[in-house]
């Protein structure tokens, strides 16, 4: 028996459109990437890529002598990152396993919301209150002159990310099997004990995809940070007033002239943001495919 | 008789301290330091919503958010950036919504090139690991300058469909691999066209997930503010966008979030910073509530 089945034209031209509306996120990562380049690497020539990566000194505005080294913004964005992620995550892998274990289902019912709900918070908001709580906060209690400064910034970085870890390590927890929790408590183990010691490995990969979360959120973080953090090139220590690369390029690209050095230089730092943050990207993810396999 | 693993043992373990003290000091210490963390985050919570609210509530007032600032009138007002918000939430939908939900059609419905496959899906996941300054970046590159629309709300809802696919295209994908196979096999069965399949029979099955894809959109594009800062501007005034095709092209402005730096850092003016915070956070209760809501339709399908 033969089938004489007429291809409906309308059936090729939507398989055609859908096609191309799977190209276009790959069409959106070369334009951002292509841009980037091409934006970005005039200044780095100019300047000189050794000198412009590990040059200390970041005096862009100079008119006789301006200098464009963005150590201090690359040594500030690891450090802050690193900052936050030390006080975020465990503060939010505790609170995770609060939810996923100890809570009682109504506690959890209320819990659980609230962390929805800081997460959904825009990130003016928190710059806002950590400006006016935060700032005249550490200035009283270190005897500052002013209390913008790299702490604040790791302060307000922790609380943004903590919602990401929470919910993510929480979902992980609760995806471990009970049998695991149940042989180890029949073993005679504590339910402590049985948390921390059984349940945690065992949602290992599921936590380090909190972490890497949390990291992505805590480097490309730009307004909260703009509000608390001082906005002065200064090589990063606790209480002085910092730039991450994120404000570096936040701060001067509404006043640097078209055309101009200084502008190119922004640029270029964010093609560095880029490349770092496609640098953690894969690397984390190579460690974790490690750990799973 | 045999213990069994049963809480209640939990309890009689440690009361007749038929543990050594230092796991009981373990199992006590860690538990105070698991309500402690717990603690502090709700109370983290509750300080930031009462202060803001505490702060903002006073200043607010149906003139507060109906009007413009009128510096004759010595009023304050935050209309112009309610209107131009709500401008960039139905633009970047209209743009990111046919795509996305496209792109994830495409990949679970018509794909089958595998390493097509994951090139799409590594693109998407490489997207959405980009930090929303490098999205004003190159929003202000490619749509201010390259297309010359300049400052405009426009541009900045291009930049931030490219922001928000990824979220769209990953929640339209996870709705529609819960459609079940049997309903795409008896459609073509039936005789149907893929298309007219997906028309009919996918696409309203998993309407419950697009729809919580655009909550989380929602929640994402009116709580961003680097894009719209740096691309969309500044400005305060209400902008009519239906005057002139023009108008719709090339107006700016500033958005809630985008006012509310303004007001916090540029102006130091607390009063209005906190009335907006308080519009934000509500609107961030609302868009929470309204992405439960459906989520719990979709779990009750």
């Amino acid at each position: 028996m033969k089938r004489s089945q007429k291809v409906n034209p309308l059936e090729s031209a939507m398989h055609l459109l859908f096609f191309l509306c799977g190209f276009v996120a790959v069409a959106f990562v070369l334009v951002i990437t292509i841009y980037l380049i091409i934006s970005g690497l005039p200044a780095i020539r100019q300047v000189g890529l050794v000198d412009f990566l590990f040059g200390t000194t970041w005096d862009s505005a100079n008119k006789t002598n301006p200098k464009y080294g963005i150590l201090p913004f690359i040594l500030t964005s690891i450090y802050g990152t690193a900052g936050a992620i030390l006080i975020g995550v465990p503060i939010g892998f505790m609170t995770a396993v609060f939810l996923s274990k100890v809570a009682s289902p109504k506690l959890a019912a209320v819990v659980r919301p609230a962390v929805d709900l800081l997460a959904g918070i825009p990130s003016v908001v928190y710059g806002m209150v950590g400006m006016v709580i935060l700032l005249p906060g550490i200035r009283e209690i270190f005897h500052l002159r002013a209390g913008d400064t790299l702490l604040a910034a790791i302060i307000v970085l922790a609380i943004m990310i903590l919602p990401s870890i929470i919910s993510v390590s929480e979902t992980a927890l609760r995806a471990v099997p009970r049998e695991y929790e149940e042989a180890s408590l029949a073993l005679g183990a504590t339910e402590i004990e049985t948390y921390f010691r059984v349940s945690a490995p065992a949602a290992k990969s599921g936590i380090a995809a909190a972490v890497v979360l949390g990291v992505g959120r805590a480097i490309g973080e730009a307004m909260a940070i703009m509000m608390v953090a001082g906005n002065a090139a200064n090589m990063p220590s606790l209480f002085s007033s910092v730039k991450f690369l994120t404000t570096a390029v936040a701060c001067e690209m509404s006043y640097a002239a078209d055309g101009s050095l200084q502008k190119m230089a922004l640029f270029s730092i964010g093609l560095i943001l880029f490349i770092f943050i496609m640098m953690i990207n894969v690397f984390l993810n190579v460690v974790l495919k490690r750990e799973r396999s | 008789m045999t213990q069994t693993a049963n809480p209640g043992n939990q309890e009689n373990a440690l009361s007749k301290s038929t543990l050594s003290w230092n796991r009981r000091l373990y199992d006590s210490g860690l538990r105070v330091l698991l309500w402690l963390c717990a603690g502090l985050t709700c109370a983290l919570l509750i300080f930031l919503i009462g202060y803001i609210f505490y702060r903002g509530i006073p200043n607010l007032s149906w003139e507060f958010l109906t009007t413009q600032e009128s510096l004759l009138k010595g009023t304050m007002g935050i209309l112009p950036a309610i209107q131009n918000t709500l401008y960039v939430v139905v633009v970047t939908l209209a743009i990111a919504l046919p795509l996305g939900v496209g792109a994830a059609v495409y990949l679970t419905e018509y794909a089958t090139n595998h390493r097509l496959v994951s090139g799409i899906e590594f693109a998407t996941e490489t997207l959405s690991g980009i930090p929303s300054i490098l999205y004003a970046l190159v929003g202000y590159l490619a749509f201010c300058k390259t297309l010359g629309l300049g400052y405009s709300l426009l541009a900045a809802s291009l930049a931030l469909a490219m922001m928000n696919l990824p979220t769209i295209i990953r929640t339209t994908q996870e709705s529609l691999k819960t459609v079940p196979q049997g309903y795409r096999e008896g459609a073509l069965g039936l005789g149907s066209g893929k298309w007219h399949m997906i028309r009919t029979i996918v696409l309203p099955a998993s309407i419950d997930g697009i729809v919580t894809g655009c909550i989380l959109a929602i929640g994402r594009i009116v709580g961003e503010s680097a894009v719209l800062l740096y691309v969309g501007g500044m400005g305060n005034s209400l902008n009519d966008f239906f005057a002139s095709p023009d108008k719709f092209i090339h107006s700016s402005g500033a958005t809630l979030t985008v006012s509310l730096y303004v007001f916090a850092k540029e102006r130091a003016m607390l009063d209005p910073a906190f009335g907006v915070a308080v519009v934000l956070l509500v609107l961030t209760f609302l868009i929470n509530l309204a992405a439960k809501i459906v989520g719990r339709k979709l779990r009750q399908k």
